[in-house]
């Protein structure tokens, strides 16, 4: 019987959780790295034991470990992020220039095809790229570089840059977004970069569709599928069919359509998954109802799951690296919360449980389902 | 023979126990020395003091020793004489900022 293994980043370390395919009881090591910020986790797509994490804080910065064996035994890699050149500046909260500055490794993307290459996007926002394994870390800087770098500005998480997609139809592809300064991609292998933002509409900037700006909290996209992107914006949910040239607007019958995390059911590319929140100053569930929306559509219609979720007095919040699918045949879904819950759904988010209710604030979940 | 002390992330970081010794084969010992002998030691601790490319401290990282506080001495500046010879040891400290 296969296996689901859950990577789970805390602001006080990270957990790794087993389960075989009826993802019923959970074996739960941890904390790994106890006392430290792991913003993402996250395995090999080709060799499942190789695990990557970012090791974060605020006194003694950052750490990249690596496990080879599936999370068992973790060993410090290449921890040196530099910006390639002089960094220059970007937008402060107030418009005027700020330096860039390194700050944080949010998001790690092992590739698709080797073990030892690896994407990882950072704040202050950049994105490198090691190619040994995380031993040695070197940005491609024709994203920073985009001309329109001078103009992006931070979100209130700082400016991440959160979400690395990888094409698998088109290997010279990829996609990353950045807050606040929108999704871009590249059609070589990273080299060069165009923002991929027609269609979004953002309050707070003083062009509301403007080229760059917007705060996009995350993207999502089926592997069966990669022209069609789904997108958590701070506010929308939207949806393009086109690799991102344009986008609009499926937040549908949502109750609000402020959010962080979106992802997609692992065999129903137009099923989507989203967690509203009531909104940009209050990050908590709507009424204190903890609910999950799920679109089987593509968006515009949306259905409330909510069958084992608190549903009073709950004001968490679930943050956009926190979602995760496995690819069993009866495809299991997985959040965390800011409360320290971590819920699973064996059955495409019918029911929920809790695998475990009192970690750390969740950063980041990812699912590994093995063989 | 130095004596560092490390703050409990840091040697969990290291995988050392209780307090580090460095011998340096330098006359007159400074801060740069000590940082740099111990990063070479265990080089998991580059970029965790100090910044990798400038040399510069991290904001939130103090030198202590002797009662005094010498994270901002120069790092050309010797040691305290009785850090140098072993009696003191040099503390890293993570700033005392909540939590």
């Amino acid at each position: 019987m296969s296996t689901v293994r859950l990577l789970v980043g805390t602001r006080k370390g990270a957990f790794v959780m087993t389960a075989d395919g009826r993802r019923e009881k959970w074996d739960i090591s941890g904390p790994h790295f106890a006392g430290w910020e792991i913003y993402h986790v996250k395995g090999s797509p080709v060799d499942p034991n190789r695990l990557y994490a970012s090791q974060t804080s605020g006194w003694f910065g950052q750490v990249i470990q690596r496990s080879d064996d599936g999370g068992k035994t973790w060993a410090p890699t290449g921890n040196e992020f530099t910006y390639d050149g002089v960094p220059g500046t970007h937008q402060w909260y107030d418009g005027t220039p700020h330096p860039w500055e390194f700050a944080r490794v949010w998001h790690l993307e092992p590739s698709l095809t080797d073990p030892d290459l690896v994407y990882a996007g950072v704040e202050d926002a950049a994105l490198f790229r090691s190619t040994d394994g995380g031993a040695s870390w070197h940005e491609l800087s024709g994203l920073r570089g985009h001309q329109t770098g001078s103009a992006w500005q931070p979100g209130a998480g700082g400016m991440c840059l959160h979400t690395i997609l990888l094409d698998p139809k088109k290997p010279e592809r990829m996609f990353v977004a950045i807050s606040a300064a929108g999704a871009f991609r590249s059609d070589d292998a990273g080299v060069t970069w165009r923002p991929i933002n027609r269609g979004l509409q953002s309050e707070g900037i003083p062009d509301p569709d403007a080229e760059v700006g917007h705060c996009v909290h995350r993207i999502a996209q089926h592997r069966a599928r990669p022209d069609v992107l789904f997108m958590q914006k701070h506010w929308d949910v939207m949806r393009s069919d086109d690799g991102g040239d344009s986008w609009r607007e499926v937040s549908g019958n949502l109750p609000t359509d402020f959010g962080f995390p979106i992802d997609i059911h692992a065999h129903e590319p137009d099923t989507v998954y989203v967690v509203p929140i009531k909104s940009d100053s209050e990050h908590y569930p709507l009424d204190g109802k903890l609910q999950v929306y799920r679109s089987r559509t593509g968006g515009d219609e949306w259905e409330a799951l909510t069958n084992g979720l608190p549903q009073s007095n709950c004001y968490v919040n679930v943050l956009r690296d926190a979602m995760a699918v496995d690819s069993l045949d009866s495809c299991g879904i997985y959040f965390g919360t800011t409360g320290g819950q971590v819920y699973a759904s064996s059955d495409a988010g019918e029911r929920w449980n809790a695998i475990v209710r009192d970690l750390p604030a969740v950063l980041s979940v990812e699912v590994q389902t093995l063989p | 023979m130095i004596r560092v002390v490390l703050p409990a992330h840091l040697r969990a970081l290291a995988r050392v126990n209780g307090e580090v010794e460095l011998e340096l084969n330098v006359a007159t010992a400074t801060q740069r020395d000590l940082l740099d002998a111990l990063e070479a030691r265990y080089p998991v601790l580059r970029g965790t003091l100090r910044d990798h490319v400038t040399l510069k401290r991290r904001p939130f990282v103090r030198f202590f020793a002797c009662e005094r506080d010498l994270s901002h001495e120069s790092s050309d500046t010797p040691l305290p004489a009785s850090v140098a010879n072993g009696t003191e040891p040099f503390l890293v400290v993570g700033a005392m900022a909540g939590g």
